[in-house]
């Protein structure tokens, strides 16, 4: 198929139709709203269903009831409507529900603001939830990896039987880039019958309950235990990230994720016409988080420097990765603004020349 | 090779559908096109903007801090961009709406009255396809061959208005033209990066 040119909304909308993906329930919140919007008519015409529900809580709550019938199905919001739906999100994950649900992060807290923002981080990779769960989070950079992020985030829910959320910040949203839907595309795993499925009992196949109460102490306690070796499975298969510029030398290291480091990946560039080396590491997985390959490549810098739109959360993970064998820099932007390559080059350059003061802890 | 642009104007002006147009006709001459609104908080009568970059290779940052043209459709918005855009860039100028010269002399500033052009022509509703035709006069980000097969397919359903909004189009392109070609033989001027005022 030819490159069309579309907002990362509808890429991420036709990527799911294209997916196998016919249910979608949602509520409408900007700026993802024209995801919901494409598919309100988009959907019928391939014999899927869109519905607008009462609100957030109302969408996911039924994405848990058509994933446990066995569809695909998929929600999406922003950072608000994200915090009503985190009590489904944990009764999905205890239940063991494949869903993918799309974040277009907006900046907060509370109502905040609706321009960009990657302050959701700590929700999508901490489990924003109650209780011991995990969920994947596949971070897109361009409007061509939120399509491909999405398909591969329904392969891996249903893999896994579990939810995993595609994070964008509001550009991704609401950015136009070409697009290419590949024909070809096999899927990412072998992916099983799901017999689990509650889709109305014959006699003919054990009852199919979809569930997370577990009343007894021993049988939570190794439900728990069979989710954590999932968990773990899932932390030893499913990282991704990219590197640029780390096969050469460098100084520092920048570790930054979605359109921020399309952002780091110019100032790079106008840094190493002026004989400035940095390189960047991407993390597309957030969850799993690629705590080795940020580990090794510090390794081979002066300094590290994170760059977020927020406060700085996924730093914590950074440190973790690099446990105090280098210094750790952030630059982050808040409430809707945005980091631009200037700004992160002229981060870089403080970093190397002593002016940027390290983060510690306390 | 990179271009890249801020088409800024009143809601309603076409700041961007012009952007929209310039960065299907840069993918259908196989380049790499960011295309990036402003989206915040604007009532109807307010300023709306895009950003669009149009590449040899992969678009790094959609979000440019200082462009290397403008198209300004009205003067709030050659107030809020003017000082952003690159030394020896281009800001093209919707005189029709702008009262006021460029204050900027380290790049090339082309005024067209796109309001005025389309007013003209008979077809008011036309400016912005005037103002898109000024801009790649002025610019030369995209061929204007290609705008024009877009501007087909975009009304092809309705043939009437493919040749009215062609030749609002062309009548853009053709004004922004002859100042670049005043500009380029101007005793005294340095060529396309010294101020045509």
């Amino acid at each position: 198929m030819a490159k069309k040119l579309m907002k990362g909304c509808e890429a991420i909308g036709e990527a799911a139709i294209r997916a196998g993906c016919k249910l979608f329930f949602g509520y409408p919140i900007t700026p993802q709203n024209e995801i919901p919007e494409y598919l309100s008519h988009r959907l019928p015409q391939v014999g899927g269903t869109f519905v607008q529900a009462e609100s957030e809580v109302g969408a996911s709550n039924m994405i848990y009831g058509a994933a446990g019938a066995g569809e695909r199905v998929f929600t999406s919001s922003s950072s608000p409507g994200i915090s009503l739906m985190q009590e489904a999100v944990s009764y999905l994950a205890g239940a063991e529900l494949p869903v993918v649900i799309v974040n277009i992060m907006r900046a907060g807290p509370g109502l905040g603001g609706i321009l960009p923002s990657q302050a959701d981080y700590f929700q999508a990779t901490k489990g924003g939830g109650h209780g011991d769960f995990n969920t994947l989070v596949l971070a897109p950079w361009s409007v061509q990896e939120a399509a491909d992020l999405v398909a591969d985030a329904f392969d891996l829910a249903d893999y896994y039987r579990n939810p995993v959320y595609v994070l964008g910040d509001g550009l991704i949203g609401q950015m136009m880039e070409p697009v290419e839907f590949r024909e070809d595309r096999k899927p990412l795993k072998d992916l099983a019958a799901k017999t689990w499925a509650s889709t109305g009992w014959k006699g003919d196949r054990p009852r199919a309950v979809i569930n997370s109460l577990y009343l007894d102490a021993d049988t939570l306690e190794q439900h728990n235990r069979d989710l954590q070796a999932k968990y773990a499975t899932i932390r030893r298969d499913e990282v991704r990230w990219q590197g640029y510029g780390l096969d050469g030398d460098y100084d520092v290291l920048i570790v930054a994720y979605g359109t921020v480091a399309r952002v780091c990946l110019t100032a790079m560039e106008e840094l190493r016409e002026q004989g400035i080396k940095a390189a960047i590491l991407r993390p597309i997985s957030l969850y799993p988080f690629p705590y080795d390959a940020v580990r090794q490549a510090s390794a081979r810098a002066r300094a590290v420097l994170v760059v977020e739109l927020s406060a700085g959360q996924m730093i914590q993970d950074v440190q973790l990765a690099v446990a105090e064998t280098r210094p750790i820099h952030f630059h982050g932007r808040t409430g809707g603004n945005l980091v631009s390559p200037d700004e992160a080059a002229a981060k870089v350059r403080e970093v190397l020349d002593g002016r940027s003061q390290e983060v510690r802890n306390a | 090779m990179q271009h890249d642009m801020i088409i800024a104007g009143f809601g309603g002006q076409g700041a961007l559908l012009i952007g929209k147009m310039l960065a299907y006709a840069g993918m259908h001459q196989g380049k790499e096109v960011s295309w990036l609104p402003s989206y915040g908080p604007e009532m109807r009568g307010g300023t709306a903007n895009c950003t669009v970059v149009i590449s040899d290779k992969p678009v790094g940052s959609p979000v440019i801090k200082s462009p290397r043209a403008l198209l300004a459709l009205n003067l709030p918005s050659l107030d809020k961009f003017e000082d952003s855009v690159r030394p020896g860039g281009v800001i093209l100028v919707n005189t029709s709406l702008v009262n006021r010269p460029v204050r900027r002399t380290d790049l090339r500033v082309v005024s067209v009255a796109a309001n005025d052009i389309a007013n003209s022509l008979g077809n008011p509703r036309g400016a912005n396809m005037v103002a898109l035709g000024a801009f790649v006069g002025a610019t030369g980000v995209v061929d204007l061959r290609e705008v024009e097969a877009l501007v087909r397919d975009t009304f092809a359903r309705k043939p009437a208005l493919v040749e009215v909004n062609l030749k609002a189009l062309h009548a853009g392109f053709e004004a922004a033209g002859e100042q670049v070609k005043e500009a380029a033989v101007t005793p005294g001027s340095a060529g396309p990066n010294t101020a045509a005022e």
